[in-house]
């Protein structure tokens, strides 16, 4: 089974969010990047079980410049056989996904794997775009996936529960919370993961649709007010009458 | 301008998003309105009141299948020549926006937190919560999905008509299994009220009190991170930057500390209450009420003033 990762990179969840040059640029000064969590915790490892059950082999994409080699090779660290990185800056995720699109075709993978989002652009369109410029099935927000011969079997969140669903392969899913439990690799794959190949292929050309003009932070919250633990009556009266929310 | 709103009508009912989406829809411009299966007439045509035109219902196939809704969704939208095509970010809105998108060649804008700008950009959430984007649209037509609970409801208008509608949606290779929905359940995401609770209730034999209170309110329940790692409660509960981002009218929070990344996933709701036994917990600066006190003494004591409110 030949199955194709897509991995992103994204700032450590404990980032200070802030922005540069007139509120029009991501502030990356003393940012450390990290592999999107999603892509690793969930998608990367459920991939890497599945070729362990099944044999196979796993392929990280992903669209970005020489700067993201050091994720790439944590990919690799974690268990990749091998990595590919289409040498372009991310800019729109129409952008990223027809240039993974374009590799994508060329190769026949059984299954393709996103995590459900970015925790810096939360836009989740990514996995969606990909199924799509492939004309395949596409399974959101898995919560788990097995595959039998030529079908997978997924858990997928809806709302109000979840569902259980048969799809042929091939297959894009994203993955959501549950999939898998995070791998911190080892001495040994850090080492492997020097060898291993990561090929640099050029882009095709691609538009972007969308462009982030700006961004702004959220209003400071104003001051907390304090409530004694002795009386939740002056709690319920406050958030029905002051914020009224019940 | 005319403006398409797919809304997801399972089970004959809409859910208060599908009201959100047309009440964004009809300050764009003319909305007509799509969806499938078995959805009530009566309901579909409510949404005249939200400011759709037409609702259009394919009764040729119900489900949620990404490829057949994308195809139903693009007829529409050729048919209505539509210049922007709105979604709730909900998880159909996740599965099908983008495909429609790429279908269309049409720029998507996910997680939008108000109607677009006067000078086009549109506004959406990112960094989970952290902070707003601008974005501007670079093909013709665009796509939008509306961030749940971001717009308010509006009625302006009378009652739509509803009509029946071929949108060619083709077969699905998708089999659904097994449905598992736990009856009476409020869902996270949608929740207009969430209790949730930390490592401080010290063990999963305590959340008693926790859904005493969420019952009381009629809410949903969370919890954080660690407290879904070790399997006190389901994954689907975890608030947080790597779990669910919610932003209800109420959130409460027991026993929570406060790390940057489960605020990031509740820093959208209205009004934050945090109850800690220490003052120095950092939730507290982003709370609007603040009880320092234990939850095991604090929690009942708030149920039984909701009960004592709700019964008068």
């Amino acid at each position: 089974m030949k199955i194709l990762v897509c991995l992103s990179k994204s700032p450590d969840t404990t980032s200070k969010i802030a922005f540069t040059e007139g509120n029009t640029k991501f502030d990356e000064n003393g940012v450390q990047y990290i592999v999107n969590p999603y892509d690793e915790w969930y998608a990367l490892v459920r991939a890497l079980e599945l070729k362990e059950a099944n044999g196979g082999t796993v392929t990280t994409i992903t669209v970005g410049t020489a700067a993201d080699d050091a994720t790439i090779r944590k990919g690799l660290a974690i268990g990749a056989d091998n990595a590919v990185r289409i040498d372009n800056e991310a800019k729109d995720a129409y952008q990223v996904a027809s240039q993974i699109a374009a590799y994508a075709k060329e190769q026949a993978f059984d299954l393709i794997l996103t995590g459900k989002e970015t925790i810096n652009y939360n836009g989740s369109q990514v996995a969606g775009m990909l199924a799509e410029e492939l004309d395949l099935p596409f399974i959101s927000l898995a919560t788990s996936l097995d595959v039998n011969g030529s079908t997978a079997t997924l858990s997928k969140e809806i709302v109000g529960g979840l569902e259980v669903v048969e799809a042929p392969l091939p297959l894009v899913v994203s993955a959501a919370k549950g999939m898998a439990e995070q791998r911190i690799p080892n001495m040994r794959g850090i080492m492997a993961a020097r060898s291993k190949p990561l090929e640099v292929i050029a882009p095709s050309s691609s538009d972007e649709l969308t462009t982030f003009v700006s961004y702004s932070t959220p209003d400071e919250k104003s001051a907390v007010k304090m409530i004694d633990p002795s009386n939740m009556d002056e709690l319920v009266e406050l958030l029905h009458n002051e914020a009224k929310v019940i | 301008m005319s403006v398409l709103v797919y809304v997801n009508s399972e089970n004959g009912k809409l859910a208060k998003n599908a009201l959100e989406t047309v009440t964004y829809g009809s300050k764009i411009g003319e909305v007509t309105v799509v969806t499938n299966g078995d959805a009530d007439e009566a309901v579909l045509s409510s949404l005249g009141k939200y400011g759709a035109s037409k609702v259009w219902v394919d009764k040729s196939f119900s489900g949620n299948d990404a490829q057949q809704l994308t195809r139903m969704i693009v007829n529409a939208a050729d048919k209505v020549s539509a210049d922007t095509i709105i979604f709730s970010n909900d998880i159909n809105g996740k599965a099908v926006a983008p495909r429609v998108s790429v279908k269309l060649k049409a720029g998507l804008v996910s997680g939008a937190t108000e109607i677009p700008s006067a000078d086009g950009t549109i506004k959406v959430n990112v960094f989970s919560g952290k902070a707003f984007g601008h974005v501007k649209v670079n093909s013709a037509k665009k796509v939008i999905a509306v961030l749940p609970n971001s717009i308010q409801p509006e009625e302006i208008g009378a009652e739509a008509a509803v009509e029946s509608f071929d949108g060619n949606a083709g077969t699905s290779g998708v089999a659904i299994k097994e449905v598992k929905k736990p009856e009476g359940n409020i869902p996270l995401p949608e929740a207009e009220l969430v209790v949730s609770a930390g490592r401080g209730l010290k063990g999963p034999e305590n959340w008693g009190i926790v859904e005493d209170l969420a019952n009381a309110l009629g809410a949903a329940t969370a919890c954080s991170r660690p407290v879904s790692d070790i399997g006190w409660r389901p994954h689907h509960e975890h608030v947080g930057q790597t779990g669910v981002a919610i932003r209800p009218n109420l959130y409460i929070a027991a026993g929570i500390s406060g790390a940057i990344q489960h605020l990031a996933g509740v820093n959208g709701s209205k009004v934050i209450v945090v109850i800690n036994t220490d003052p120095e917990a950092p939730f507290f600066k982003a709370a609007d009420y603040g009880i320092v006190g234990d939850a095991f003494e604090v929690l009942p004591k708030l149920t039984e003033a909701v009960q004592k409110f709700k019964a008068n």
